[in-house]
């Protein structure tokens, strides 16, 4: 129970609506598991998680199975379709939209994640302090995580519009205007943005947990052997904080890695003219749905996304046992 | 010179300079993290006849009006579009928290065979990413008939297994003694779980409830591929039809996004505490 166990989160966006899945204990380890009582008819557990487990094994673990077997069909949305073999992932190979969403998902990993590991722990630094109003400021700092990513990405898009907020200010101050919506790579780059801008909040208050758990005599012994703001953030708040980095670092690589709703809004169903910034999942969304939806190669895309997101939680995981040794 | 004397938790002064340093950050990432949601609200404020393109930028409306907000709903059926999320919203912490309070309390509070095996098949729905499986609850809503309606949009996350699981570790906490007390008195497993152990945990069905009530208001993917007739759109749905459609009037999707975004910063608002619990206890819960 102790080791991160998050491999993957329930909703889109590196700032998730609900809650995440479990990271390294709060609790104290060694934790006994009630036994539980015996008081009861021996059907009565089943009549108790039955609406549970037909919801999740009707619309997760069974929606998950047939995706896998899908993946080697050619089935449409209205044609059932037959086994193909690996056709699908041989198509995907050759298929330009895929490696340019798979581009596109990748660098949103590498553009997000650090900003979201970093940004956040400075974030709930300035917020630790419980000087007078800081309770506003932590709320204020966590409405964009309560807003839908919709309101959010529609808000920046207006924002960044070429006659918006921030270009008539950068106008106003003589840089002149720049075309953040136009732009294949600064469309990419605003919508890294609008992602790490909503994400702040969520993962400030996660880091806010763990600040509290750093003994106050760290800092005060750091001082006393004058070691600077600098350097004390380096031997003292990093290494106490480390663990939630990490979790931070594996819980936001995987949203990013599944990012849509951002690009969706910002460039447009299509991704962008060429469709130059399609992500991963917005291909998924565009391949497989409608009445023409290819359903097996949409799969067989899916696939790719579960592989690659196994793989991220693997490697962050791994990199942190590394630091270990 | 008067005093400037905060103190902090311990009873440690902070020095003057350090104070308004940490009091001008403040400032600075308030500006950048409400400032965007303050120029939407103005830019619906705006008249029909006032620029709101200008360079330098004005911030405040020069005459305040309502009127985008009567023009938005007579462009989309945008109160039809609120009814509808709220119906879904409503649902969703209802089925949620029926649902996931009987599975917590049947995988934490009962003996029997197959126990694991259950609590297995929520760990492994909770790993499961809702992007890479979508198109496969699409053919799954298809083949229910199920498509294009709002029940359609309701069931997937109807019991999350997260909040199946958050409900099992609240009901883990509790001890054993009170409910063999009261089997003792001659209580059955039902009126245990909804007198005894339920009234116990509260506060994390609170959290369930908030979450499941934003997750379904903001929910935005699943609508979007589940839902195509523009009768049955939910709010967000909505603004992205509003915003692909009529994008060529700022001051409109300026009021739908306040429309959605408000009622939900009430609510964080009122209840603050319980969306900052939950964020704690969804992702450093062991």
């Amino acid at each position: 129970m102790k080791t991160p166990t998050a491999t993957g989160t329930i909703t889109s966006g590196p700032a998730p609506a609900e809650p995440l899945v479990p990271g390294p204990g709060r609790r104290p380890a060694g934790r006994r598991t009630p036994r539980g009582i015996r008081r009861h008819l021996p059907y009565s557990p089943w009549l108790f998680a039955a609406p549970g487990l037909l919801v999740v094994g009707a619309f997760s673990l069974y929606p998950f199975l047939s995706t896998l077997v899908n993946a080697f069909t050619d089935r449409r949305t209205l044609v059932p379709g037959e086994f193909v073999g690996l056709a699908n992932f041989r198509e995907l190979l050759d298929d330009e939209m895929f490696w340019i969403g798979l581009r596109n998902s990748s660098l949103y990993v590498l553009g997000v994640v650090p900003a979201l590991v970093i940004l956040p722990l400075l974030l709930a630094m300035l917020v630790q302090r419980h000087i007078p109003g800081i309770t506003f400021f932590r709320s204020a700092f966590y409405t964009p995580v309560v807003a839908s990513i919709v309101v959010v990405g529609l808000i920046w898009v207006w924002m960044l519009d070429d006659r918006g907020l921030v270009n008539s200010v950068l106008e106003a101050v003589g840089v002149g205007r720049v075309g953040f919506l136009s732009d294949q790579w600064l469309l990419l780059l605003s919508a890294m943005g609008v992602t790490v801008w909503k994400g702040l909040g969520y993962y400030m208050i996660i880091y806010l947990a763990a600040l509290a758990n750093v003994p106050r005599e760290l800092h005060e012994a750091a001082a006393v052997d004058g070691a600077g703001p600098m350097r004390r953030f380096f031997t003292v708040t990093v290494p106490a904080v480390r663990s939630t980095m990490v979790l931070v670092g594996a819980l936001s690589s995987v949203a990013a890695f599944k990012v849509f709703s951002e690009v969706y809004l910002m460039a447009g169903p299509s991704g962008g003219p060429a469709g130059e910034d399609t992500t991963l999942v917005m291909l998924v969304q565009r391949v497989g749905t409608g009445l023409s939806g290819r359903v097996g190669y949409a799969s067989a895309i899916s696939v790719v996304v579960f592989v690659v997101t196994v793989a991220l939680m693997l490697l962050v995981l791994r990199a942190d046992r590394k630091e270990d040794a | 010179m008067s005093v400037i004397n905060v103190t902090d938790a311990d009873g440690k002064r902070i020095p003057a300079t350090q104070l308004v340093l940490r009091y001008v950050l403040l400032l600075a990432v308030l500006a950048l993290t409400v400032g965007p949601f303050l120029w939407q609200l103005s830019t619906s404020l705006k008249g029909p006849h006032e620029d709101i393109f200008g360079s330098p930028p004005k911030f405040l409306p020069g005459e305040p009006t309502l009127d985008n907000y009567t023009r938005v709903a007579q462009t989309i059926p945008v109160w039809d579009y609120a009814l509808n999320s709220l119906k879904v919203a409503t649902a969703n912490v209802v089925t949620n928290c029926v649902g996931a309070a009987l599975a917590g309390y049947a995988l934490a509070r009962m003996r029997y065979r197959g126990r694991r095996a259950a609590t297995l098949a929520f760990i492994l729905a909770m790993l499961v990413p809702v992007e890479g499986i979508m198109i496969a609850q699409f053919t799954t809503m298809r083949d229910l008939g199920l498509n294009n309606t709002l029940l359609g949009v309701l069931l997937p996350g109807s019991i999350g297994a997260m909040n199946v699981l958050l409900m099992r570790n609240a009901f883990l906490n509790l001890p054993d003694e009170v409910e063999e007390a009261a089997y003792v008195d001659g209580a059955n497993v039902w009126q245990r779980f909804l007198r005894i152990a339920l009234p116990s945990v509260k506060g994390t069905l609170a959290v369930v409830a908030i979450f499941a009530f934003m997750g379904a208001w903001d929910d935005f993917l699943w609508p979007l591929i589940v839902l195509s007739d523009p009768e049955n759109f939910t709010l967000t749905i909505g603004l992205n039809y509003l915003h692909g459609t009529f994008a060529n009037d700022e001051r409109l999707v300026a009021a739908g996004t306040i429309i959605a975004v408000l009622p939900l910063i009430v609510l964080f608002a009122c209840l603050q505490r319980f969306f900052f619990r939950g964020v704690g206890e969804g992702a450093v819960k062991g």
